[in-house]
């Protein structure tokens, strides 16, 4: 007997609690199999790209901060730098090391989340998350002591960053980095080899590195697929070449290789802010910005300029015409493009894997709207 | 370190296989006849010794007599970097055959191009705004608009 | 190569109707919506004469509602992860009774509305709210959801949560620390406590 069926679409989102904010996905279904996806997105689009015509350099870093606000500094580091770059702006070399250690602190940060809320769609409700947000308000608290702020933290400037290390501040970060690699063999030992997380996150949602390449994934999500590109090293900038660490790479692109890419990631970011703080450690403080004026008037040009943020490729294109507000300013968000390849990863899974998948690419929406 | 490849010695190279497609070129970036896009970018890809797989980026930007398209380009395994620009001028509406087939990256951000400023993208399969809504009148990043 | 599917005219948009039907209702809320919705009635410094039985079902009823509202998950942006740290073991909001996130508004009694409320997000939210039953409340949670914020100058940005739905508490931040928020529930509570059951809201 001949069973009549007829593929399904239904609407996931935007008011979801597994859709990591205001995204929205057209699926199609064949029973529980997924055959289609359409992607939505806008609902949180809040066009910086044109405030940025409207505001002087200095004044669009306060925005750029809501962007990827998981990862706050990231973004005013990512711009900071292309408008330096544009500009001819040098930093001392003591304002390039705390702009590291910020960085490092906010990748902690940043992969914290990104795990937790991955274990929270992989089914683990709010334990992983929770032990996590206990490392994650220790970090948050030493942000609070650098800039007033907890999640938007206005920090860097152009030339540097906008105040100096308070002196209770680096004492309180080596305890931090003391105490972080025995909360991350916590992490490993509960979660690694979970079988439950094994079941549901090994082998599902493959991304083979050559569709990564072509629909230009960046970040963890190239990675895990096996492909050993970090901008840190192939492209550096600040201090990192005198920096070590190593990248570590995931063999088949699978859901489980991007969640172990973020822990070895937190990994190697302790052992940056190990080397970071030495080096701060024997500068003498009070120097933290160059000489900049108020209104910054770079040359007549364009720069396109790409730092390695927790999420991937974070590069601003800014277009300049002499005057103090640039005349286009184009923020390529890495969570956008991650998500160009979200219809190949899950099509021939299930309903419940399209969570597992979508979880483990990181996605901010405030990045990906813009 | 990435190198910014020669905009002149990849516009001679390209001119030898698609000649009359580059416009113009400098240090760091080629100018590209509008119509000659889809095939520039299969050679830049698939040419030994270029095989710019990557793509970085693709916007537009508005420059009032004309918007101009801007690609940024760049290769896994030699490391190195491309700026390919398309001048798009007016009254017409602006119309550059897609790249989709060529870098699967182009689908959102041509999608995007085409909400913000309007660009038709020839060839893209599904064409239609990304942030904004359907019946949304005007382009936003075009200086005209001011809503 | 089975990479890349060479790119053909194609069918297009395969929900073109769907959308067009999504953005004309959406451009319809944006016409009908002008001026900001009046806050609920004045309740801080309310006088209300009432029976000897009717107060004390009122009290019962008020503090069985303020120590139970259940959240509906609101979270917009920036502002949902000071949401999401407010209920996490720190600042537990948990001890306020408020344990659990519903997903589903059916479900909840409060929205916390956090983040940036845009045109093309209004109508959802219209939906939730009043998919939302008697009694409900909402917070409106940082900037953004009160009058637009650092964005409220685009085009896509709703100038304030209060064009669409009705708020009654507005908790101000960028984001706004969780013991704000705290704050402003321990306010919300106490409008609550304040309201008793609620037989004169016309809402």
């Amino acid at each position: 007997m001949a069973i009549r069926t007829q593929p399904v679409t239904i609407n996931i989102g935007p008011q979801h609690p597994s859709t990591h904010g205001v995204f929205r996905m057209r699926v199609t279904f064949d029973g529980e199999v997924i055959v289609g996806l359409e992607p939505i997105f806008g609902y949180l689009h809040r066009g910086k790209e044109k405030l940025a015509e409207a505001r002087t350099y200095t004044q669009f870093i306060p925005i750029t901060d809501r962007q990827d606000y998981l990862a706050s500094m990231t973004n005013n580091w990512a711009y900071c730098l292309a408008v330096e770059r544009l500009a001819g702006i040098e930093l001392p070399e003591r304002a390039e090391y705390i702009r590291v250690l910020v960085g490092e602190m906010m990748r902690i940060s940043n992969h914290l989340m990104a795990l937790g809320f991955f274990l929270n769609d992989c089914g683990a409700w709010q334990t992983p998350l929770l032990y996590m947000y206990r490392e994650r308000e220790k970090l948050l608290d030493l942000f609070d002591m650098l800039s007033g702020q907890r999640l938007n933290y206005n920090y860097m400037r152009l030339g540097g960053v906008s105040q100096d290390l308070p002196p209770e501040f680096l004492p309180a970060l080596k305890k931090f980095v003391a105490e972080m690699p025995g909360y991350i063999d916590e992490y490993e030992q509960l979660l690694a080899t979970n079988e439950i997380l094994l079941a549901r996150s090994k082998g599902v949602g493959i991304l083979p590195a050559e569709l990564a390449i072509s629909a230009s994934a960046s970040g963890p999500v190239l990675r895990a697929s096996g492909v050993k590109w970090d901008i840190r090293r192939g492209d550096p900038y600040s201090v990192y070449p005198r920096l070590q660490f190593e990248i570590p790479t995931g063999q088949q692109g699978d859901a489980y290789d991007r969640f172990w890419v973020r822990m070895q990631e937190m990994r190697q970011s302790v052992r940056i802010l190990e080397q970071a703080l030495a080096a701060v450690e024997q500068m003498p403080p009070g120097v933290y910005r160059a000489k900049v004026p108020a209104l910054v008037r770079p040359p007549r040009g364009e720069v396109y300029s790409r730092i390695e943020s927790p999420k991937g490729e974070l590069a601003y294109y800014i277009v300049s015409d002499g005057g103090i507000a640039p005349w286009r300013c184009r923020i390529r968000g890495p969570s956008q493009i991650n998500l160009t390849a979200l219809k190949e990863m899950v099509v021939g899974w299930k309903l419940a894997d399209l969570v597992i998948v979508f979880g483990s690419i990181d996605v901010v929406m405030g990045e990906v709207d813009r | 370190m990435t190198q910014p490849l020669s905009g002149r010695e990849v516009a001679a190279r390209i001119g030898r296989e698609i000649p009359g497609a580059v416009l113009l070129a400098d240090g760091l970036g080629i100018w590209v006849r509008p119509g000659s896009v889809a095939q520039v970018a299969r050679f830049l890809k698939e040419a030994p010794g270029l095989e710019m797989d990557y793509l970085n980026n693709l916007t537009a930007a508005d420059y009032l007599d004309y918007i101009e398209v801007v690609y940024h380009l760049s290769s896994m395994k030699h490391n190195h970097s491309l700026a390919m620009k398309v001048q798009c001028w007016g009254p017409q509406e602006p119309e550059v055959p897609s790249v989709y087939s060529v870098w699967l990256g182009a689908d959102l951000q041509e999608r995007e191009c085409y909400d913000m400023f309007g660009v038709r993208f020839v060839g893209h399969p599904n064409l239609k705004r990304l942030l904004f809504w359907e019946g949304f009148e005007g382009h936003v990043l075009r200086k005209e608009f001011t809503g | 190569m089975a990479v890349n599917p060479p790119a053909s005219p194609g069918p297009g948009n395969p929900w073109l109707e769907l959308d067009r039907t999504e953005g004309l209702a959406i451009e319809q809320l944006r016409a009908a919506t002008g001026v900001p919705l009046t806050d609920p009635a004045a309740w801080i410094d309310e006088e209300v004469e009432r029976g000897v039985l009717l107060t004390s079902l009122d009290a019962l009823l008020g503090w069985g509602r303020r120590y139970s509202t259940w959240p509906a998950a609101f979270g917009l942006a920036c502002c949902a992860m000071e949401m999401v740290a407010t209920a996490a073991s720190r600042f537990d909001i948990s001890r306020f009774g408020m344990e659990f996130f519903r997903p589903s508004p059916r479900q909840a009694d409060l929205m916390i509305v956090a983040g940036t409320l845009c045109w093309k997000m209004a109508p959802p939210l219209k939906r939730i709210y009043d998919q939302m039953a008697e009694p409900k409340w909402v917070v409106a949670m940082g900037q953004c959801a009160i009058s637009g914020g650092p964005f409220a100058e685009y085009v896509s940005v709703v100038p304030g949560v209060n064009h669409i739905i009705p708020v009654d508490v507005y908790v101000p931040g960028c984001p706004p620390r969780p013991e704000s928020l705290l704050h402003g529930l321990r306010m919300l509570h106490h409008k609550i406590q304040t309201e008793g059951s609620g037989l004169k809201r016309g809402r």
